[in-house]
């Protein structure tokens, strides 16, 4: 038994490894198609991405590509596509961030209410989808995306001067009023810049997805529920309501998506707040096989791709490499892990095949001189 | 047992990236500088050069700097999605590449600017379309409401029953500056006009500016309202509502950032084009790099408004020339004072 496992360890690495490797052949197959030395740019991505400064790009790039990771992959646990982590996360830090501007409590009160109107906004947005599904068997991946267009809407109606917005002094950006410097979350000081302290808050948020989903009843439930609704179901699982409760989970974790770059970067959400990262997430949820530590590899990969592009688009090559390399990766980790696994089930049924036929002919042997 | 001794290895990794990012002390921007020579470094908005509008307008007064002063340049293109910091480290590997001036390119580069300018005291930057107080950044500023206030004197003079429409790519606090312009304009020329105003998309879903088939759309529906002048203010979306307005007998469009009547694609469309609505980024930019290159750079807010011909009405085809008495006059009215043009509507 013991063995087995450290198969199945073995085989759930090699699928990203292989992933990422073919996913490199691919994109210096690209870049010597367009007239680039291809080992130069990957040389050239490897020497910045390790630099100091580098290191702490990626640490807080990775913060909020992790939370984002965890988000969808709540949902993906359960079976569920939240497509949707976008448009809640942005909503969950538009209101949170409005709320923090309005507000001027000590930073230890303000902080925690910020983080937990973002949660709860989150929570709700995708709690609507959760019920639509239970009530009316909306697919979530219809209603999450329907509701990712109404966020933007209401972002953008409300982020008006005269409503939440706040023009400045140029009269070109509008954002909603900046959070008091008392509210800001605290950094590590590193050279040259400081590592975003929220990476705290991404770790708790880690361990306490990996705690509730394989150490609790609740998680057994909601794998379960994720593997078969109608096998948990006749065991006893309502789930209906394990449906609506994964959903919020996830919309709650989507909620703490913008809280590294509200709190510990922009301080205020405006027209240019990052958009998008909710898709970011899905793929890294895949690259990491639901797995918080394979999250947070995933995320951390994403953060130096994106960290070498900066350069390489320095250094002349096209900036649009990297969405390649991205859009390969995703790809080639769909695939890989469908090859593993086959090459996983067919291992596993020629050796259990091969045990029945000595225990066969064990059994014969034994007849024979019975 | 497996599960902890995961657990561990991520905390060992965790813990040695943090440590190496601490204590190894070589930073990715070593400054290389190559003294005398000059060096322009230009941050995009997304979009970047090609976009045949706001950012191209920068990029031709990037060629001209190139062109006349012989500048070494180096453009780098922001991406969609991206946070403060990526803006941030986009302009400081400029200016420890060396770059002087670092012209940020649009107003979300206000806060980064702020910020990199203090580390960099000795590197000029250039903000177009915001403001900011530091020292050694150059904002530059258009007045884009009152280019947009004679395109709206043009357009209630040439319409026939007082109907104009006014498209917007998105609902941003810039985009209304022209619509506010052009608002006042018509009404200020024909109190009886109705001017119809649409914006394509909302807050940071910016499809609005690269969207043809929602202003072609938009203007359709304009057109069938009664209007019969349409101003764009939509970036790549206005080509449809420029293809639209063609179609319609005896209307017009109006364009806006550079001469659309020029532009190869709309060119077709030149006789249905009244005029279009310029901003002169191309002169900002130049100005500055030649202020730099000579020893003197700008700072502070450099306004480009309609006195120095940093906004204009375009006049090719001569569709203007029945009515250029009347809009050169308006101009005057601005130019004095006389006529203060509102940015909000």
């Amino acid at each position: 038994m013991k063995k087995f496992d450290k198969d199945r360890l073995l085989l759930g690495i090699a699928a990203p490894v292989l992933a990422i490797v073919v996913a490199f052949l691919v994109t210096a197959l690209v870049l010597a198609a367009t007239g680039k030395e291809p080992f130069s740019a990957f040389g050239i991505m490897f020497d910045y991405g390790l630099k100091a400064d580098s290191q702490v790009y990626i640490l807080n790039k990775g913060t909020t590509y992790y939370l984002a990771g965890l988000a969808v992959a709540v949902g993906f646990r359960m079976n569920l596509f939240n497509i949707g982590v976008d448009g809640q996360y942005r909503l969950a830090a538009f209101f949170a961030a409005a709320l923090g501007g309005a507000l001027t409590l000590p930073g230890v009160l303000q902080i925690p209410l910020i983080i937990l109107t973002a949660m709860i906004v989150g929570a709700m947005w995708a709690g609507i989808a959760g019920v639509l599904k239970v009530t009316r068997g909306v697919s979530e991946v219809v209603s999450t995306i329907m509701l990712n267009a109404i966020a933007t809407a209401i972002i953008g109606y409300l982020l008006q001067q005269g409503r939440l917005g706040h023009l400045d002094q140029a009269g070109t950006k509008i954002s909603t009023k900046p959070i008091p410097e008392s509210s800001h979350f605290f950094e590590i000081p590193t050279t040259p810049t400081p590592i975003w302290g929220f990476i705290v808050i991404a770790a708790l948020a880690g361990v306490a997805y990996w705690f509730v989903l394989s150490r609790t009843r609740f998680g057994f439930d909601l794998r379960t529920v994720g593997q078969s609704g109608s096998a948990a179901q006749a065991s006893g699982v309502n789930v209906k309501k394990m449906v609506v409760t994964s959903m919020v989970i996830s919309g709650a974790m989507a909620g703490l998506i913008g809280m590294p770059t509200l709190l510990n970067d922009s301080y205020e959400y405006s027209g240019d707040f990052p958009i998008g990262i909710g898709f970011t997430g899905i793929a890294i949820a895949l690259l990491g096989r639901n797995h918080p530590v394979g999250i947070a590899l995933g995320a951390l990969l994403w953060g130096f791709l994106e960290r070498g592009t900066g350069k390489l688009e320095f250094e002349g090559y096209d900036k649009e490499i990297v969405g390649v390399i991205q859009g390969v990766i995703v790809l080639c980790v769909v695939i890989a892990y469908e090859v593993v696994r086959r090459y996983g089930i067919k291992r596993q049924q020629s050796k259990v095949g091969e045990e029945l036929a000595a225990q066969a002919r064990n059994s014969d042997q034994q007849e024979v001189s019975a | 047992m497996r599960r902890v001794s995961k657990i561990t290895a991520a905390c060992a990794v965790a813990a040695a990236l943090a440590l190496t990012a601490t204590s190894c002390g070589e930073s990715s921007t070593e400054s290389s500088d190559s003294e005398g020579k000059l060096k322009v470094g230009m941050a995009y908005d997304v979009g970047g050069r090609g976009d045949n509008s706001f950012n191209d307008s920068a990029a031709r007064g990037l060629d001209k700097a190139k062109a006349d002063l012989g500048a070494e340049t180096k453009e780098l293109t922001a991406k969609s999605g991206e946070t403060p910091a990526d803006r941030e480290q986009r302009l400081t590997s400029l200016a420890e590449g060396g770059y002087n001036p670092v012209i940020g390119v649009g107003f979300a580069y206000s806060d980064a600017i702020a910020k990199v300018a203090k580390s960099h005291p000795d590197t000029t930057f250039g903000l177009i379309d915001s403001v900011s107080d530091a020292k050694n950044v150059a904002s530059i500023v258009f007045t884009e409401e009152q280019g947009s206030y004679l395109a709206g004197v043009a357009a209630a003079l040439k319409s026939k029953d007082g109907q104009v429409g006014f498209i917007g790519g998105v609902d941003l606090p810039l985009i209304k500056k022209f619509a506010a312009g052009f608002q006042q304009g018509v009404t200020d020329t024909d109190p009886k006009a109705k001017v119809q105003i649409q914006y394509l998309s909302t807050g940071s879903d910016l499809s609005g500016f690269g969207s043809p088939d929602k202003g072609k759309a938009a203007a359709k529906g304009m057109l069938d309202k009664g209007a019969d002048v349409i101003f764009a203010a939509a970036g790549g979306s206005g080509a449809g509502a420029i293809e639209a307005v063609a179609g319609k007998k005896g209307a017009w469009s109006i364009g806006v950032d550079s001469d659309q009547a020029k532009d190869p694609a709309l060119s077709k469309y030149s006789e249905t084009i009244m005029t279009s609505v310029v901003k002169n980024v191309d002169s900002g930019v130049f100005d500055l790099i030649k202020s730099v290159d000579e020893g003197k750079p700008l700072s502070g807010t450099q306004s480009y408004s309609l006195a120095e011909d940093g906004v204009s009405l375009t006049t090719t085809g001569g569709h203007l020339s029945d009515i250029q008495a009347k809009i050169d006059e308006a101009k005057k009215k601005i130019v004095d004072g006389s006529i203060k043009v509102k940015t909000t509507t």
